[in-house]
């Protein structure tokens, strides 16, 4: 892996992706390692994304490793119309590892190509954000002991929402079998769909969750904007039945964990979060661990 | 030969690109950067044609194109023959095969796709040859017929 760039979950084989989380684990029970003290690690956020920035800068900053970058591209030479080509050009002769977030769809690829160090996607518009995958797949891997032939739904908006897009390419590796709840206009794209059916793996797709809450291992919940309906009555009539809510709960497995890749809105009720079901503000701590791994992977330190 | 071939004059060696629907015509010259070839080109266009309402056809002296080259105008003009010609005579036929990869041709039809908004070659595969759907390099985003502009 050592120079690899990471743009897509696909970029790394499944072998990969596992030695990453294997590493991951070592770095949760030891998050604190001077070992990147030689290190500069770019972040380049072309577009705010506060969360992802600081867990990414918190995991260089526990190894000592140093950070450069911006968390904003207003205040850069980009917006003196500098073409990306050339910030991430200049960048490298700063750096030895760029992570970037970027609002364009496939910016993080030609960032990779015109790079001489290797990047880190961290969201290129509505594409990839294959670290958040990682995470995902480590917290599903921390909580049930294994990846393979889980159940696993997926619930809110599966169109838009390239968090689950990412996984369940991911999952397709791991023979797990799908549930996808979803209002109709928001079903997950036939473009992912074809990955499932490639490996002949399992979906089922419901428009409410009330039926597959007793059957699912992990419950993978994702905001529904109001913004992607084009009818505002149709967002009106469904939106209450994507909430969680904590009494919808009590005869589920007890194995159960419920994931959501935060920021929530509405669709996880507060009284959840004290089930001991809910996970969603432990699987954030795993990005720390996880983008540990991956950077030292990539690093060759590791 | 037949006579009707004939409305565009016959070359003496070189390539005949036949049954290109009529409004692909100028297309396929600049996919094929014939713009800036040298030697005689001859083109005519709005012909009858039996697999299309009209066609189009270009003969080009003394060029023989690679198969590579050739099949780029796979995506406008999927029914073309190509004719090879030596001493006026028809030496081969053969028609166009929709490439794996297709690069600079075609446009991405995703508006914020960053090919859209840097200076960067397209890049896309194929992922189907029937349907005609292409799959972006950068976005992952596909561009299927219907959405297909040219760059
Ligand atoms: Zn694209």
């Amino acid at each position: 892996m050592k120079n690899k760039s990471l743009v897509s979950i696909n970029d790394y084989s499944k072998e990969e992706q596992l030695a990453i989380l294997e590493l991951a684990a070592n770095f949760e029970k030891n998050p604190t390692q001077k070992i990147l003290e030689d290190y500069v690690i770019a972040t380049l956020f072309f577009e705010p994304s506060t969360r992802t920035r600081l867990s990414f800068e918190s995991a260089v900053s526990r190894l000592g490793g140093k950070i450069i970058g911006f968390s904003d591209a207003s205040s850069t030479s980009v917006k003196k119309g500098e073409s990306l080509k050339d910030t991430i050009k200049t960048v490298c002769n700063y750096s030895d590892l760029i992570v970037m977030r970027h609002p364009r769809e496939g910016s993080a690829r030609f960032a990779s190509e015109v790079a001489s160090v290797p990047i880190i996607n961290a969201g290129d518009g509505a594409n990839q954000h294959p670290t958040q995958t990682l995470l995902d797949m480590y917290t599903i891997k921390q909580t049930q002991g294994r990846l393979d032939n889980l159940n696993i739904a997926f619930v809110g908006d599966l169109k838009y929402g390239r968090t689950v897009h990412s996984l369940v390419m991911a999952l397709c590796n791991f023979n797990c079998t799908f549930h996808l709840v979803s209002p109709f206009e928001l079903k997950l794209p036939s473009s992912v769909k074809i990955h499932i059916k490639e490996k002949n793996l399992e979906y089922y797709q419901y428009t409410t969750m009330d039926e597959i809450l007793p059957k699912v291992d992990i419950l993978y919940m994702t905001r529904i904007q109001k913004e992607r309906f084009s009818d505002p009555i149709e967002y009106e009539k469904i939106k209450n039945s994507y909430i969680l809510s904590n009494d919808m709960l009590n005869n589920t497995k007890d194995n159960l964990k419920i994931l959501h890749p935060l920021p929530r809105v509405n669709e996880i009720d507060e009284d959840v979060d004290d089930n001991s079901k809910a996970y969603y503000f432990q699987q954030a701590l795993n990005g720390v661990y996880v983008r540990q791994a991956l950077i030292t992977k990539i690093l060759g330190i590791k | 030969m037949e006579t009707k071939e004939f409305k565009v004059s016959a070359i003496e060696n070189g390539t005949v690109i036949d049954h290109i629907p009529a409004k692909n015509v100028f297309q396929v010259i600049k996919i094929l950067n014939l713009e800036n070839y040298d030697n005689q080109i001859l083109f005519g266009t709005n012909l009858e044609s039996k697999k299309y309402v009209t066609k189009g056809i270009i003969k080009v002296s003394n060029k023989f194109f690679k198969t590579d080259e050739i099949n780029k105008i796979a995506l406008v003009a999927p029914r073309a023959t190509l004719i090879i010609i030596k001493d006026y005579k028809v030496v081969e036929k053969s028609s166009v095969q929709i490439p794996d990869e297709v690069i600079k041709i075609v446009k991405c039809f995703n508006p914020n796709c960053i090919t859209n908004h840097e200076k960067v070659e397209t890049k896309f595969t194929v992922t189907s040859k029937e349907e005609l759907k292409l799959r972006c390099h950068y976005c992952e985003k596909i561009t299927d017929k219907k959405n297909m502009t040219f760059v």
